[in-house]
């Protein structure tokens, strides 16, 4: 009882307070984003006092106490997350990809493509891939420590507290809040939420580590914590500012001038690094071993490429501003860093790729085998082309072109959607008690649009971005640019109608999915011939021999 | 370790530790992973020594090269410069009036010009020089202030109603109706009578009159406009802020007048006189009066 006040009063409390933080705001922007607050908190009091009462989907909202079971609400929650998230992502990109080709699609002023595509880039990378790394962490540090969940009512703050993170981001891009840096425009009050969110994370994860039960601490958990950790600092040290007023949505970095630039791209390029690429790594190594049924492919590897890829990752960033203000020192390390990151980053692939040795022909027979190996291809193509794009030469002609657009995305979209796909596709059937997905086949369509999605997207990019950087830089024979800009911008639209396309594909494999594990939630499995392949026959299968003349 | 389990698919070593059903192979670093990352290590080893690098007490290491981004643009920017100037000279030096009889000149100018246009010019007047609203088209024969050369020089290197330019062309129509001058009225009998002059309806005799005494001093008895005052022709298809009676009637009442900026603050003699040659070449440029008084020299226009 005396815990229920407590909290009942805890919840009262930050109520009132987001109420005056709202009628005493500087600017509406702040005053509407409290207002969010004060609903959410008032949903955590209503919650505290009435919650036991509500029976709503068979009470699954409240802590499970069967200690003989791991504690796998806040991984279906995150989910089923993962999936609404996702699904807001894709359709914000194909929106702004659209706007690239149709200007006439940007709704002044809530619907621009300077608004919405924050939106995009923060709902794709931060709710759908954040959202997968948490439930999915959840979910891979409880098996391989054999452990429940440490500090359960904290990993329930850390899920709800992450989506409120996520609707403040968002509505605040819409309605134009931000501090205008890349992957990090949410402003500081948000900012300091997230801290929040982020160390209760960091505790819960490694309080599960700690009550392990396994005497070592298996290779995904080292990328989740070192995903964990390091974000938690660039998010810090990037999102150092001072606010106007402390009811006021305005702030400004502590950095200025080429400082900020490299202090931004710091935390840009590591976000991929940790984020995209740690964590993601992470649920490749949990995930591809049990989907194949086969042991990790070389320990060793693990080791080596873990230390080297956490090592050399953080000092690439300034390869971003090759040719700006940025020292030529800091240049060159940038550089040659992210060329020494090649071989570190392959050896999550290669471990990845190999660990299929003696189940290569499940390639053939479960798709999502095949979404894997496919995930894991594109990482390998995606962390050749970021050392070579990283090439000063390469560099001066790539940069500020659509090409990094297609580098990115053929990370994101094959790489970081594909392995989280198949990491969803794995888990509903597991979390939700059900005998197997509601379709297979549904998974290799789904597989296949995405696949085509990926190609239209980079090819077109690719071409866009090659043909936009050297249209810039064409001399005549008399020596004088070629082209104006505007000529470049016209010559790529039958590429960014092609890159709409291939969103749009991508988007649909993605609707397949949600109906999919809809489905599957919904404990249905569908009628439908099982995914065979030829019949061979190997007696058939030899040269005619002569028969000797009798 | 010889007595450790092998994984019979691959015939490799178990490591002997399990999570969660999952084990390790103990397969050693694939060698050309290993021997591709000493390599890389040992490149940027060698990058880090010729080029710059290290960050020291006041400055960083300057690499056994002495390479510098900035030098490197200046060799460059130099290069091309020294290349260009013979050129750039020979166009700076020839009366203007001479340039379009030099072909080789004049076509280098064009080019020059073309290049030029589309980094400083293209943002108001678009990439096709054809314009917008507010924004002159540069491609057809209407000039409000003169298109042979030579005017055309001037106005880029003067620019037009620039802040503060002793020679910038200058010229101001009154606000008529925002400064009480006409009554609404009249405003509204005033374009009326202009969009008669382009056959569009018959206008009335007041407003005929209006226009006589209040808009002929500067556009002319039939509105064909004044080139000392830049002043638009009204008897034409050709309108900068618009052809409805609701956009003319905004002219009358509270004009806008554009500004184009004096490009000798930014640009050298010899590259405004190749955007000189290159707005004359879009199409509508006119020649000189006296090379035109002459037929026989007609010909190098190139126009034609």
């Amino acid at each position: 009882m005396e815990a229920l006040t407590t909290r009942a009063g805890t919840w009262f409390g930050l109520l009132i307070l987001a109420i005056m933080a709202a009628a005493l705001a500087h600017d509406s922007l702040f005053a509407i984003h409290m207002t969010i607050v004060a609903i959410a908190t008032g949903i955590g009091l209503w919650w505290t006092l009435y919650g036991s009462s509500v029976d709503v989907a068979g009470n699954w909202l409240r802590p499970a106490n069967d200690q003989s079971k791991y504690d796998d609400d806040p991984v279906r929650w995150g989910v089923i997350a993962t999936l609404f998230w996702g699904m807001a992502g894709f359709a914000a990109g194909l929106f702004i990809a659209l706007q690239l080709a149709f200007p006439e699609l940007n709704f002044e002023p809530y619907l621009n493509f300077g608004r919405v595509r924050p939106l995009h880039t923060s709902a794709v990378i931060f709710a759908f891939g954040g959202n997968a790394l948490i439930a999915t962490s959840f979910y891979v540090v409880q098996r391989t420590c054999r452990a429940r969940l440490a500090f359960p009512g904290l990993a329930r703050f850390v899920f709800w507290g992450y989506q409120l993170f996520i609707v403040l981001a968002a509505t605040g891009y819409l309605l134009g809040v931000t501090q205008s840096r890349e992957y990090a425009e949410p402003e500081w009050y948000v900012d300091l939420w997230l801290t929040i969110v982020w160390v209760a994370y960091l505790a819960v994860f490694v309080g599960t580590i700690v009550k392990r039960k396994e005497p070592h601490i298996y290779v995904a958990n080292w990328f989740y914590l070192a995903f964990i950790l390091t974000i938690a600092m660039l998010h810090i040290v990037n999102n150092l500012a001072v606010p106007v007023s402390f009811l006021g949505s305005r702030s400004y970095s502590l950095f200025s001038g080429v400082q900020d630039a490299l202090t931004q791209w710091w935390y840009g390029h590591n976000a991929v690094g940790f984020f995209l690429t740690a964590g993601f790594l992470a649920m490749m190594y949990y995930f591809v071993p049990k989907q194949a049924e086969r042991p990790v492919y070389s320990y060793r590897l693990s080791i080596i490429h873990f230390w080297s890829l956490i090592f050399l990752y953080i000092w690439a960033g300034p390869h971003h501003l090759h040719y700006t203000a940025l020292p030529d020192w800091a240049q060159t390390l940038g550089m040659v860093f992210s060329v020494m990151l090649w071989m570190p980053s392959w050896g999550g692939m290669i471990n990845g790729l190999m660990t299929l040795n003696g189940a290569w022909d499940k390639i053939r027979t479960d798709p999502i085998i095949r979404m894997m190996v496919w995930a894991l291809a594109f990482y390998g193509m995606s962390t050749f082309e970021g050392p070579l794009l990283s090439i000063k030469a390469v560099n001066s002609m790539s940069h500020y072109t659509d090409w990094t657009i297609g580098h990115v995305h053929s990370g994101a979209l094959g790489w970081n959607g594909m392995i989280t796909f198949a990491a969803l596709y794995y888990l509903a059937p597991r979390l939700w008690g059900r005998e197997r997905l509601y379709s297979l086949r549904m998974v290799n369509w789904h597989f296949w649009l995405a696949t085509l999605g990926i190609v239209f997207y980079a090819a077109s990019m690719w071409v866009a971005g090659m043909m936009q950087g050297y249209m810039w830089r064409e001399y005549g024979a008399d020596g004088y640019l070629v082209n104006s800009f505007a000529e470049t911008v016209s010559a790529m639209w039958p590429m960014y109608v092609a890159r709409a396309f291939g969103g749009l594909l991508y988007l649909a494999g993605a609707v397949i999915m949600v109906v999919n594990i809809w489905q599957t939630i919904a404990g249905k499995i569908r009628e439908e011939a099982p995914l065979t392949t030829a019949k061979y026959n190997p007696d058939a299968d030899r040269p005619a021999v002569a028969e000797p003349a009798e | 370790m010889g007595n450790k389990r092998i994984d019979d698919p691959t015939g490799t070593e178990f490591v002997g530790h399990e999570w969660d059903g999952i084990e390790e192979l103990n397969t050693p670093l694939p060698r050309w992973w290993l021997w591709t990352f000493y390599a890389t290590i040992v490149w940027a080893i060698g990058f880090v020594i010729v080029y710059p690098a290290i960050p020291m007490i006041d400055r960083a290491t300057s690499g056994y090269f002495g390479w510098s981004s900035r030098g490197q643009l200046a060799d460059e920017l130099a290069a091309e410069e020294s290349r260009r100037a013979p050129i750039f000279e020979a166009i700076a030096s020839t009366p203007l009036a001479e340039l379009p009889f030099n072909e080789e000149l004049m076509t280098q100018a064009v080019a020059g010009g073309a290049a030029a246009f589309r980094v400083h010019c293209v943002q108001c007047h678009g990439a096709n020089a054809a314009g917008s609203e507010g924004y002159p088209n540069l491609t057809d024969d209407e000039w409000l202030w003169g298109g042979n050369m030579e005017e055309i020089e001037y106005t880029i290197t003067h620019g037009i109603r620039q802040p503060g330019g002793a020679d910038t062309r200058t010229s101001e129509m009154p606000a008529f109706g925002r400064d009480g001058i006409l009554s609404g009225e009249q405003v509204d009998q005033v374009a009326d009578y202009v969009l008669s002059l382009t056959g569009r309806g018959q206008g009335s005799a007041a407003g005929a009159e209006l226009f006589a005494n209040n808009c002929t001093v500067c556009h002319g008895e039939d509105g064909g406009g004044l080139r000392e005052f830049g002043t638009p022709s009204l008897n034409d298809a050709v309108w900068l802020y618009g052809d409805s009676r609701e956009a003319i009637r905004h002219q009358v009442m509270d004009p806008r007048h554009g500004v184009m900026p004096a490009w000798e603050e930014r640009l050298d003699p010899a590259t405004i006189r190749m955007l000189a040659a290159y707005v004359h070449s879009l199409g509508g440029g006119e020649d000189f009066v006296e090379v035109a008084a002459d037929p026989a020299v007609m010909e190098p226009d190139e126009q034609e």
